[in-house]
């Protein structure tokens, strides 16, 4: 065999190699945070670990529930302040604002996409915290730090606005002219064919971007830590403090070793996440094929 | 020989302009009423763009420079007062490529009532089992109307949106070469319905086979780069052309 | 017909407020971030570690913290570029639409949307696991870990808008795959590769999660791998909190240095994208 072929051969398998390695690794990483789980999984129920409030890790009581319900607070929280906006946004953008504008404000929400979470926790503890605590929640007749799932939901929410918002803005300006002149034609307004048509057309895309930012919400641990307050209590109202489940793995590294049993509840809490992270992208392709199949353009 | 009616459309000195060319020059025309008037001449000599300015679609496109009058039965179509979409409700139009919308047959069809207020249910289902015969479509299609209309093929999806132009009551059909995308036999249905429905409409279709002027055209326009240089009867304008670019277009010395 | 007007106006008007909110909390982060930390950048600042022990010395600058960053961000991507950069080409040109190909770009879409902390708890597996204890070493095989699928899944997107006539033309010169892939397709879509290492690199620098359990934190400057590093993110995090103003200046400095950098890559990555575009056949 020649140089060339040879060199062509082995740079395959090793190409192979490490593909194939590399694709294992999610395998990999839930395996060995499962294994680092074991100690606590095998001494406590599963049932009570999800689903108790106590959280106790001195008296070797672990209930995740709080983290939990506080995970779900302030990522519901931030879909709900994020959506409309990036939808709007989207649609802007794409049908009705002028080149100019356009091209002056896609780069500057791709910048948004860009900047490190603690930025955004930076930021949340020097301006949401405090509007929180002096204004929002005296309007709302209640007393509060500040430090709150709305404090954690409006951070969230910012940083998710570019993910939904670049994928949406492409997914509604790629709708053929074709449709939306044959709406044109029939006599409709541009806001009717916007609405009845052209966001219709691109509405599996939509969900798509939404779902990504969805995940993006979920996932993020500094900027919520920062401002969120991590109380270990389940959240009652918006401002209460809440206990993310990466705000716990991310504090209680200090701690781990000390306390019997917490880095093995810790590394839990992290394959907990790693599983619903999985769990997660398998419903959202799902749900795209099946809307994919209801709203066909043809 | 066909009487002329009098004159639904009345083009008057139009110019239209876009990305620095002058695609539409000076055209002066009348469009008699319920007859089928073709408009025919060479690729890119601004027979779509003509059609597309008489519904104003060519506003949609960026950089474009219109002046000259258009009057559909009196009025200026480009008169500030005029509003557009009730103006697209009476001039209807279906584009070359099939383009339904996303949505079930039975919805592309009741879109435009809707668009423009009707709520009715039954009023609804009537405009569609009416508009589906007169498109010729029905027979095919009333079992699965809830069905979307992307599965229909190009042929059912143009007579499709034939129906839905006609949802609309429009009185005018403005048809850019509705069959070019079509296969032989869904061409001819186009053209059997068309000639039916000249009875109630004014239509006005682009064509570039002269043969399909023929068969359908009352009254034809010959347009070549962007002037008008000849119209009148079918039959005088397509057997005995006055102008000697028509002659040679006929001829196919120039395509 | 008014009604339509009406509501016409009005959902234009929701839209472009939408469209203020979402650019106006853009400008406030990066305006407040900017403004508190301006005036605590001074050459000092940037030049020297912090002195007084514990973190919370009262004197010195944030040198630690960039250093640090450089060196975890900059070792990171140079190693994940090692292993993406072949895997990527990989998929494109050898593995095509197998098995193998499928599977591992749902693995990579899945390793993508992983958050950072996990990284960082499977780092530390790892390292407890190994008997290593919080390092510069430990925060790079992190970020790299990070870095990975993110580089990856960027240059797969950027290899496949590869043109098929150019590796047509080469083949039929009778290179190999692999003189193909190397010299044809890379240099093709070397741009996006280098955007894609932009962004990665962008991406770790700015990470904290991963590196909270893996680098540890110190005052010092790294002098081996085995020493523990600074890095901005925690700059930010660990001095934020604390109740000295000293400290928190050295906080708001980290935070604005780290938003330079950051915004400073993603605008480079625009500019040098422009500049390459022109080596490349269209």
């Amino acid at each position: 065999m020649t140089t060339r072929r040879l060199k062509d051969l082995v740079a395959s398998k090793l190409m192979f190699s490490a593909t194939v390695l590399l694709s294992l690794l999610v395998l990999v990483i839930a395996f060995a945070l499962f294994y680092r789980s074991l100690p606590i999984l095998t001494t406590q129920p599963l049932g009570e670990l999800l689903f108790s409030s106590s959280w106790h890790p001195l008296r070797s009581e672990f209930g995740f529930y709080p983290f939990i319900m506080g995970t779900i607070w302030v990522t519901a929280l931030a879909m709900a302040l994020s959506i409309p906006p990036s939808l709007l946004t989207s649609i802007y953008l794409a049908e009705y604002a002028p080149s100019r504008v356009r091209g002056m404000i896609k780069p500057m929400i791709d910048l948004l996409a860009g900047i490190p979470s603690v930025v955004y926790g930076l930021w949340g503890v020097l301006v949401v915290v405090p509007l929180i605590r002096g204004y929002v929640a005296p309007l709302a007749g209640v007393t509060s730090t500040g430090y709150t799932v709305l404090a954690g939901g409006i951070v969230l929410a910012i940083m998710v606005f570019p993910i939904i918002i670049s994928i949406s803005e492409e997914v509604i300006r790629a709708v053929p002219q074709e449709t939306r002149e044959a709406s044109m034609a029939l006599g409709a307004t541009k806001w009717q064919t916007v609405k009845h048509v052209v966001v219709r057309s691109s509405f599996p895309g939509i969900i798509a971007a939404t779902i990504l930012g969805f995940g993006r919400a979920f996932g993020e641990t500094m900027a919520v830590l920062m401002v969120v307050g991590n109380v270990p209590n389940a959240p009652s109202s918006l401002f209460d403090p809440a206990y993310p489940l990466p705000a716990l793995i991310a504090n209680n590294y200090g701690e781990m070793m000390s306390i019997p049993l917490y880095d093995s509840a810790l590394m839990f809490a992290a394959l907990v996440l790693i599983l619903l992270v999985l769990l997660f992208s398998v419903a959202a392709e799902i749900i795209l094929l099946r809307i994919k199949r209801r709203y066909i353009v043809g | 020989m066909t009487s002329m009616s009098k004159p639904q459309i009345r083009i008057e000195k139009l110019n239209v302009q876009y990305e620095g060319h002058h695609v539409l020059k000076d055209i002066t025309v009348d469009i008699p009423e319920k007859r089928i008037t073709a408009i025919i001449g060479p690729s890119g000599c601004g027979k779509t763009t003509l059609l597309k300015t008489l519904n104003r679609l060519i506003e949609l496109m960026d950089g474009v420079k219109v002046s000259g009058r258009v009057l559909v039965d009196g009025t200026n179509i480009f008169d500030s007062g005029v509003d557009v979409t009730d103006m697209r409700k009476r001039i209807g139009f279906i584009a070359q490529t099939p383009n339904p919308l996303p949505m079930s047959i039975y919805d592309n069809i009741t879109y435009g009532p809707k668009i423009h207020g009707a709520k009715d249910r039954r009023e609804l289902d009537q405009i569609v089992g009416h508009c589906l015969r007169a498109a010729g479509l029905w027979d095919e299609v009333n079992s699965r109307l809830r069905e979307p209309a992307s599965k229909l093929s190009a042929g059912q999806q143009q007579r499709l949106c034939l129906a839905r132009a006609l949802a609309v009551k429009p009185e005018v059909l403005l048809c850019d070469e509705p069959t070019s995308a079509l296969d032989p036999i869904s061409a001819r249905h186009i053209e059997e319905q068309l000639l039916t429905l000249k009875k109630d409409y004014t239509i006005v279709f682009v064509t570039h086979i002269l043969r399909q002027a023929k068969r359908l055209a009352d009254y034809v326009v010959f347009l070549y780069l962007g002037e008008l240089v000849e119209h009148g009867p079918a039959e005088e304008v397509l057997a005995t052309p006055r102008e000697p670019r028509t002659k040679a277009y006929l001829k196919g010395e120039i395509s | 017909m008014d009604k339509r007007r009406i509501e016409e106006n009005f959902v234009k008007g929701v839209m472009i407020a939408s469209t203020m909110i979402v650019v106006g909390s853009l400008l406030a982060v990066l305006i407040v971030v900017l403004l508190k930390g301006a005036p605590a950048l001074s050459l000092s600042m940037l030049t020297q570690t912090p002195k007084g022990g514990y973190y919370l010395g009262k004197e010195g600058g944030i040198l630690n913290a960039i250093v640090g960053s450089l060196y975890l961000a900059g070792g990171a991507t140079a190693i994940a570029f090692v292993v993406s950069l072949p895997t990527a080409l990989y998929l494109h040109e050898y593995a095509k639409r197998s098995k193998l190909a499928s599977f591992t770009r749902q693995s990579l879409d899945i390793l993508w949307s992983v958050p950072s902390i996990i990284y960082g708890a499977f780092g530390y597996t790892l390292m407890v696991y190994l008997g290593m204890r919080a390092s510069l070493l430990g925060g790079i095989i992190a970020l790299t870990l990070l870095e990975f699928p993110i580089m990856t899944k960027a240059m797969d997107e950027t290899i496949r808008m590869v043109p098929p006539r150019l590796k047509e033309a080469s083949y039929a010169l009778g290179a190999t795959k692999l003189e193909t892939t190397f010299n044809v397709i890379a240099r093709q879509a070397s741009p996006g590769i280098v955007m894609a290492i932009l962004l990665a690199l962008g991406r770790a620098i700015g990470d904290a999660a991963s590196v909270l359990f893996t680098a540890g934190y110190t005052d010092n400057i790294p002098r081996s791998l085995l020493d523990p590093a600074a890095s901005l993110p925690l700059a930010v995090f660990f001095q934020l909190a604390t109740p000295f103003p000293e400290v928190q200046q050295r906080a708001y400095a980290s935070g604005a240095i780290l938003l330079v950098i950051v915004l400073s890559l993603s605008v480079a990555s625009r500019l040098l994208t422009r500049r390459f575009m022109r080596q490349v056949i269209r």
